[in-house]
């Protein structure tokens, strides 16, 4: 039998996919599968796990976007998913349809993300990052003094999603519906990055005194991505408000801005995979410090407690860690992990 | 409407527009003039360059052209920047590139993280017109314009020799190849005139000879007009329909090759003279 060695193609269409090879289809559909049978393995701790992954993705992805790929970036994103959280909220409390509320909150999040993405147009870097940071305060003060819009420091209480009657009120039935709506996150962004708005995004990114001249309207692509990060972020606020049942202004403090960039930095700027590996990193690892301090309290005991409070160290440390040994991220040592068992077992 | 002086309207009339035409065009920095009063014209589909020592305001010019900086008028009435009859100067730079524009820079300025092939993509930006959702969906309308500005895309890498490197990121490339990239993005807008900020920059004499031989193709085969910057004059002076020589902001002369060399005030600025011919500033 002869196979081809190599990838290549006959059509540009076939070049421009997001999965190019029969292999890479095979590997994600099989993924594809193994999430979806997921929840009957898993038990409900760890299902909630997921769900929290789930929402973190979308969060995660929007914001790479607005700062890995259009190089814009913001330092209020955790309060944009609040305002997603809110507005979704008030829509289906004054008895919107869930994916109506949801749709809503992504558009008034993107909204609002327009506004306070207009100074991107004279600030860039660390100038627009305090700009941003004015957003978070701005926003984090109207959810706590926001009246009967906000609940304000008592927050909203929420009902499980509905959707046609069939009521997402289990971790395993949330399961469903998250991971559908991170597929088709993931799937938006993928898109948008293989077409003339991540390329325009990218050249912003990369050099905009050329991006002007190949006529790309720099005020306007700004604009778009902090409208499309937005949308998202605005999504995954809707969302995890209905997660979890209850909103209160403390979830959108700079805090989850923060976490937010660590999951781009440690997955990988600019890449809608590292968005994957930054969310399941920094959602897992809290996890996994208490999976530790368990297994280790028999011999150690007391050292449970200890390890918790260590926990905003560790995260900060391996952020350190990883902007030191792994700039790029964790998708570059999967690019790298790949490229090995591509030539496996030869070198070269 | 804009309202026409009756003097500009007159001068306007006396002479047929030029393909690129431009008039008057001066250009301060807070009171330090870069530009003082240039006029000159590049007749269709042919090649002109823009020589002078530096700082005599060459790049200063492309930049006023492609929209980086705005003229702050003329000498004597306004000034105009017109490209085939469009006044250039009423167009934000991106709309520019629709009319037809396009450049390359004086230091590489390609955008690092995106492939060639993708760099050439976005030089075909303001050619494409899918919007954002087709974009998000990207299925019908985005993929096939995907697919027919690809093809064009095509050409330009087979023209200039760039499809070994089709998938490497811009960033890695060699100098000489990475000038060329940035060619090729110009090139992919279908531009009707193209601005050239010293292509020979750096570059050793076989790939001058190379750039010198697209620069020619590019005029003769996709019928632009080329307005190139460059110091290497031996180049200059062989493949340019017409040079056109600033000094300290001011125009000096403007002709063909011959007689350009053959200017006394041109000497002058160039070599220097023992009686001081040049009256300049």
């Amino acid at each position: 039998m002869q196979g081809k060695c190599g990838l290549f193609f006959t059509s540009y269409r076939g070049e421009a996919q997001i999965f190019q090879s029969g292999f890479q289809k095979l590997m994600v559909g099989l993924f594809m599968l193994a999430l979806l049978a997921a929840p009957l393995a898993l038990n409900i701790h760890e299902t909630s796990v997921m769900n929290l992954v789930f929402i973190a993705v979308i969060g995660a992805v929007a914001l790479n976007l607005l700062t890995g790929v259009c190089g814009q970036i913001s330092l209020g994103h955790g309060a944009f998913i609040g305002v997603g959280a809110y507005a979704a909220g008030q829509c289906t409390l004054n008895g919107v349809p869930f994916p109506l509320a949801i749709l809503t909150a992504g558009l008034i999040t993107a909204m609002v993300g327009m506004v306070f993405g207009v100074p991107s147009l004279r600030l860039k870097g660390i100038y627009l990052a305090i700009a941003t940071l004015a957003a978070q305060l701005v926003l984090e003060f109207v959810f706590l003094h926001g009246g009967a819009l906000t609940g304000g420091s008592s927050g909203l209480l929420l009902d499980p999603p509905v959707i046609l009657g069939f009521v997402f009120d289990t971790e395993a039935r949330m399961y469903y519906l998250l991971l559908f709506f991170a597929a088709a996150a993931l799937l938006m962004v993928a898109n948008i990055m293989r077409s003339r708005y991540g390329r325009a995004f990218v050249s912003i990114r990369d050099y905009y005194l050329s991006a002007e001249i190949v006529g790309v309207n720099l005020f306007w692509f700004k604009l778009v991505a902090f409208g499309v990060s937005s949308f998202l972020a605005g999504v995954s606020g809707g969302l995890w408000a209905h997660y979890t049942g209850y909103i209160s202004a403390e979830q959108f403090n700079i805090g989850l801005s923060i976490s937010y960039l660590a999951m781009i930095i440690i997955g990988g700027m600019g890449s809608v995979l590292g968005s994957v590996f930054g969310a399941v990193f920094v959602v897992l690892m809290p996890e996994a410090l208490n999976a530790v301090a368990n297994s280790l309290s028999a011999v150690f005991p007391g050292i449970a407690q200890s390890l918790v409070a260590l926990r905003e160290g560790v995260f900060g440390l391996v952020l350190i860690l990883f902007l030191i040994f792994e700039p790029e991220g964790l998708v570059n040592r999967w690019r790298l992990v790949k490229a090995y068992w591509k030539l496996y077992p030869f070198a070269h | 409407m804009t309202v026409v002086p009756t003097g500009y309207a007159s001068y306007h009339n006396c002479r047929i527009m030029a393909y690129l035409d431009v008039r008057d065009v001066t250009l301060t920095f807070k009171g330090i003039a870069a530009l003082m009063g240039v006029s000159f014209t590049v007749e269709q589909g042919t090649i002109a360059s823009l020589i002078g020592p530096n700082g005599a305001g060459k790049t200063s010019m492309l930049n006023c052209i492609s929209g980086r900086y705005t003229p702050d008028g003329g000498v004597s009435g306004p000034c105009t920047i017109s490209l085939d009859g469009e006044n250039l100067l009423s167009l934000p730079a991106h709309k520019r590139t629709e009319l037809g524009l396009s450049r390359t820079f004086q230091n590489i300025a390609l955008f690092k993280g995106l492939s060639v092939l993708d760099n050439l993509m976005v030089g075909r930006h303001s050619r494409m017109e899918y919007g954002l959702l087709a974009s998000i969906v990207y299925w019908g309308r985005a993929a096939r314009q995907e697919d027919r500005h690809r093809r064009r895309v095509e050409d330009v890498i087979d023209f200039l020799n760039l499809s070994p490197y089709r998938h490497q990121h811009a960033g890695r490339l060699p100098y000489g190849v990475q000038k060329r990239v940035e060619l090729g993005r110009a090139l992919a807008a279908e531009p009707k005139l193209i601005l050239l900020d010293e292509p020979m920059a750096g570059m050793n004499l076989e790939e001058t000879e190379d750039m010198a031989r697209y620069i020619l193709d590019i005029a003769e085969e996709w019928g632009a007009t080329v307005l190139l910057v460059e110091h290497d004059m031996g180049v200059v002076m062989d493949i340019s329909d017409k040079v056109i020589v600033l000094d300290f902001g001011s125009k000096l002369a403007e002709g063909t090759p011959d007689e350009v060399q053959a200017d006394k005030n041109v000497i002058a600025a160039y070599l220097g003279t023992e009686q001081a011919t040049f009256s300049g500033r």
